[in-house]
């Protein structure tokens, strides 16, 4: 189908040696994702799904349970131990774990965007809020200082970053701020695909807000394509279509966001929803 | 002509892991929806009328059943089995939802929530809140509160705001749970004539009413769902 933008296929991560009783001595019905026999971590195991073009995609699942570490694979902060991901582009279909290094540096700088939890992993804290955007820009080969300078002031704008603060380092700027500027910067390029990383935990609830508003305006805006990892059901309600939930490294249920919230079928999310305050 | 929606044999229930316990909802319904005509669902509380709602939706998985709905291109499929792609598409162009409550953000304006269907399905904002002002002031929603928040409105404006926003994009097929439940006797008749008008535009209609003078009024076809059979008094234990 045309309208599919990425298609992974058991995409699995294990930390350590890794020995043959790994998997099946591992995942929610072991209740662990540390192999008793090697003790290495499987952190993914197995895990498929589908991405269409301006869809949103929630996954959820508590600290460990592999959410984050599917995200880093397909944005290359991290290499899979098996499995394959192609991610379709103007007609071509990209296999992402055959790429070399400067065909993933490509397309981590033009046709991904991704926007942490941390926003020191997202922006430089060398230069300034315009600085960081003008950087991604250069990357993806715009060159023309005034061009750089009028399409970051416009991002700021859009994120509502006050103008004036674009030459001030995001040093100085509060938390919810900080990410603002990072999705700018994710968003400079125009990506198709854009991967979120509990971007909003940690932030206060008006900010969370405000936030999550501007995650659905650009959606909507622009069609891109998001993958949102994150532990609030709130966030996915808000945001998602489709969830997935993952519990040590494994997709364990998959469905429509409304499903999963009124007919979850796995014990854990289950309780998961129960647990909801 | 070829009914909109065709369910056989459908049943819900739910199993509980943690109380290690299936509990019924709805089971063995049959009905049919037709393009401009009104199916009322009736029976008493617990009977599943909602769940049968929210199976069509795919809100709930259904446990067993077909649910054939036949598409505007005349395409034939069955939800209980779609995919979940398939009905992310057929709930923005193909099937409505209202509901007893609305559900919306309470930072998004009267005028913006209904405006929000249109607006998912591709058209350009001005155009869908211009249409959003046209369903809010044939029900009678003061114009002074178009641009508030619904956080605050009375249930009456509330339940008038939702029911604006699942008319405004013209489902083939409509699924209503309660559409009136707190509306005056005035706006009930609003809300009526509105969804006569939607009958005429072919609209196919599938509703839970609390009134029956309602479901006389507007029903063209009526299923009546009887209670669960419960295998086992679920109150013992817990109230041992």
């Amino acid at each position: 189908m045309s309208n599919k933008i990425l298609e992974v296929r058991g995409l699995s991560r294990i930390y350590g040696y890794g020995c043959p009783l790994c998997v099946a001595s591992t995942g929610p019905e072991n209740d662990t994702n540390i192999c008793p026999h090697c003790s290495s971590v499987v952190a993914l195991h197995d895990v498929s799904f589908d991405l269409f073009r301006g869809e949103i995609l929630g996954i959820i699942g508590e600290s460990g349970s592999g959410k984050s570490s599917t995200v880093k694979m397909l944005y290359f902060d991290d290499a899979p131990t098996q499995g394959k991901a192609d991610f379709f582009d103007n007609g071509q279909r990209h296999e992402l774990f055959q790429q070399n290094a400067a065909q993933q540096r490509r397309l981590r700088n033009k046709r991904f965007g991704m926007v942490y939890q941390n926003p020191h992993l997202g922006l430089n804290f060398q230069v300034s809020a315009g600085g960081n955007i003008a950087e991604r820009l250069l990357m993806s080969d715009v060159a023309h200082y005034g061009e750089i300078r009028r399409r970051a002031q416009e991002l700021l704008l859009r994120t509502e970053v006050l103008p004036e603060r674009m030459d001030q380092n995001p040093k100085t700027f509060s938390g919810g701020m900080q990410q603002r500027v990072q999705i700018a910067k994710a968003l400079a390029t125009l990506p198709p695909l854009l991967f979120l990383d509990e971007v909003t935990t940690g932030l206060d609830l008006s900010v969370q807000a405000a936030i999550l508003d501007l995650i659905l305006e650009i959606q909507q805006e622009l069609k891109t394509a998001m993958i949102v990892v994150t532990h609030d059901l709130g966030v996915i309600r808000l945001l998602a279509g489709r969830t997935l939930v993952m519990k040590y490294g494994r997709i364990i249920e998959a469905g429509l966001t409304d499903q999963i919230l009124e007919d979850p079928q796995h014990a854990y999310t289950q309780r998961l929803v129960a647990s909801n305050l | 002509m070829q009914p909109v929606l065709i369910v056989e044999g459908l049943a819900k229930d739910f199993f509980l892991h943690e109380q290690r316990e299936t509990i019924p909802s709805c089971s063995n319904v049959y009905l049919e929806s037709r393009e401009g005509k009104l199916t009322a669902i009736v029976g008493p509380t617990g009977a599943g009328k909602s769940s049968v709602l929210k199976c069509i939706y795919r809100t709930y998985l259904p446990s067993t059943g077909k649910i054939m709905f036949c598409d505007t291109a005349g395409q034939s499929m069955d939800l209980a089995r779609a995919d979940e792609h398939q009905m992310l598409r057929l709930r923005q162009r193909e099937i409505g939802f209202v509901t007893q409550f609305l559900n919306c953000l309470p930072r998004k304006s009267a005028l913006d929530v209904v405006a929000e269907p249109l607006v998912a399905s591709g058209v350009h904002r001005t155009a869908a809140r211009t249409s959003a002002g046209e369903m809010l002031a044939r029900l009678a929603v003061p114009q002074r509160l178009w641009c508030v928040p619904p956080a605050t409105f009375s249930g009456g404006e509330k339940q008038r705001v939702n029911l604006a926003r699942g008319l405004i994009s013209r489902p083939r097929l409509l699924l209503l749970d309660e559409p009136t439940a707190s509306l005056d006797p005035g706006t009930t008749d609003l809300a009526v004539k509105l969804i006569e008008t939607l009958k005429e535009d072919g609209v196919a209609m599938i509703a839970i009413f609390h009134q029956p003078d309602l479901v006389r009024r507007l029903a063209d076809d009526v299923v009546e769902l009887a209670p669960p059979v419960l295998v086992k008094d679920y109150n013992k234990e817990c109230l041992s």
